[in-house]
């Protein structure tokens, strides 16, 4: 029987990790097995290859090895971020501190914002975003008050992969803490961001910023936040002093050697590369598949997402197919999460629940080749034809939106 | 996550589509998801000669959408109202919990086409 084929296309949601990082880990579990804490040789090896992922992320942030801090990946970075920061600020005497952050991000930082504001801890305002999936600056700008303390926007979005205006926010805050009493402290979650965008932390203008090491071709479990020196913010996580003692807990030496090494290998010619298959993919659906919508701007899009409505098409049920044909994709539709609600990021770019119930996102990789793009293109018109026939879905002309 | 009867139905589903001259037609949908479930009946002497779906949903909901068809065909009127979700789902085999409502929304459409036949009969 001939195997089944396996094409990738759901690197959004992680990524396989690369043959050169999984061997530069390898000896980091059972011969190189030290405590990085631990004053023995073993220990001062472990603590040797920690600090040189710590210098390869810093050369990658353009910031001091001192400002990496290691954690178990993005979800507790954006956790810590919000609540240390918030956690801090309260501690200083500012009662209820502002938060500010976007309808788009990630739940790793709407949920705990919410949470800290449902507890009466802190005030939050949750900004819109556009028809194409950005925010506006001029919104942000009109939000901000005498007790803002932070501002957390992602650097590029996980389902419509939409880049925020990062750059510019950073600049609006740094003219406007030129004037205030209290900084307004800039976070970015920039998971999706760093296989294609450069991340040097002092031209983007942020003081914290969020990273994951299975994005990039890393292992999983592994994270780092960036702290700007001198940012107020309190652990998180607590116990034994690790990492200058922001971050407890015995490091994940093998993880962390991985990580760096993912950040190391990252090059600008990724992009051009997967940018072009993708454009392959959006000009062969929008050509050979009537009523469908790119959702998100183009422009302001990373390199490798492609995210579409095919009217009369459930998502879930597009994504079951192609699976059983050896393609990996993902939908926003409700019918593919736990709560059946629709996914917030479509939600929050205006599209009703019927959109985003038949939406499917397809984000490429540096494995992804021409022949795959290739075979999608001929086996997709067809599920989606056979899909909407059983939905008995009758053609309205859309025209294709991009 | 679904179960071998489950992907059956889906890959070919039975009774499927639109019919032409149908002596009534039932629908029902779930606003919390977007699904949405048709269900064409031709009835002779109180019994259910012909049946069929269209069903624009996932793939729980589809392979519901054929699976109640199945079970309902060549039934009485009677006993085919008597369809519960529960022999939709104990005939799939198994749904996940969070898709038990598929099976819901077809016992709900074919109610409402068994309900026009008798409201226009």
């Amino acid at each position: 029987m001939k195997a089944l084929k396996k094409i990738y296309l759901d690197n959004a949601a992680t990524t396989p990790v690369d043959p050169v990082v999984s061997a530069k880990m390898r000896p980091y579990f059972s011969q190189k097995y030290g405590n990085a804490s631990s004053v023995h040789q073993l220990g001062e090896e472990a603590r040797r290859a920690v600090e040189a992922a710590r210098r390869q992320t810093a050369n990658f942030l353009g910031c001091l090895s001192e400002e990496v801090y290691f954690t178990s990946g993005a979800t507790e970075s954006d956790n810590w971020a919000i609540g240390g920061v918030a956690e801090k600020m309260a501690s200083r005497g500012i009662k209820k501190p502002h938060l500010i952050t976007s309808a788009i991000e990630h739940k790793a930082v709407l949920e705990p914002c919410q949470v800290l504001e449902k507890k009466g801890w802190a005030e939050l305002t949750v900004l819109p975003v556009n028809k194409d999936g950005l925010v506006e600056v001029k919104e942000l700008e009109k939000s901000i008050r005498k007790d803002t303390v932070l501002v957390s926007v992602m650097f590029a979005n996980s389902e419509i992969g939409t880049i925020q205006p990062i750059k510019e926010i950073g600049q609006l805050l740094k003219k406007l803490n030129a004037g205030r009493k209290e900084k307004i402290y800039f976070h970015t979650d920039a998971v999706q961001a760093i296989n294609y965008l450069s991340c040097k932390v002092d031209e983007l203008g942020v003081d914290l910023l969020s990273l994951s090491g299975h994005k990039i071709y890393g292992p999983k479990g592994v994270g780092v936040l960036y702290l700007r020196k001198g940012t107020a913010i309190s652990p998180l996580i607590r116990g034994g002093g690790h990492e200058r003692g922001m971050r407890s807990g015995t490091e994940n030496v093998a993880g962390i050697v991985g990580l760096g090494e993912a950040i190391k290998r990252i090059s600008p010619a990724r992009g051009a590369q997967v940018k072009k298959l993708r454009n392959k993919l959006i000009t062969g659906i929008l050509k050979d598949i009537p009523d469908v919508i790119l959702n998100g701007s183009l422009r302001e899009r990373l390199p490798n997402n492609a995210h579409f409505s095919f009217a009369g098409a459930e998502g879930e049920s597009v994504v079951f197919v192609l699976s059983r044909k050896g393609v990996f994709t993902s939908t926003g539709s409700a019918c593919a999460s736990h709560s059946l609600s629709p996914s917030h990021v479509l939600s929050a770019i205006g599209l009703a629940p019927e959109q985003s119930h038949i939406s499917v996102r397809f984000t490429l990789g540096k494995q992804t080749t021409a022949a795959e793009i290739d075979y999608v293109l001929r086996i997709l018109p067809p599920i989606i034809e056979r899909l909407r026939k059983i939905a008995g879905y009758k053609s309205v002309k859309v025209r294709p939106r991009y | 996550m679904y179960s071998k009867k489950v992907i059956q139905h889906f890959q070919n589903p039975k009774n499927m589509g639109k019919m032409k001259n149908p002596d009534s037609v039932g629908e029902a949908g779930n606003p919390q998801c977007g699904d949405v479930m048709k269900i064409y009946l031709k009835v002779s002497v109180g019994r259910i000669k012909d049946i069929s779906f269209e069903t624009m949903g996932c793939v729980s909901a589809i392979a519901t959408s054929s699976m109640i068809t199945e079970l309902a065909k060549e039934r009485t009127l009677a006993e085919a109202e008597k369809i519960t979700y529960q022999d939709v789902v104990n005939e799939l085999g198994e749904l996940p919990p969070v898709k038990v409502h598929c099976a819901g929304m077809a016992v709900a459409a074919l109610k409402k086409a068994i309900e026009n036949y008798c409201k226009s009969h």
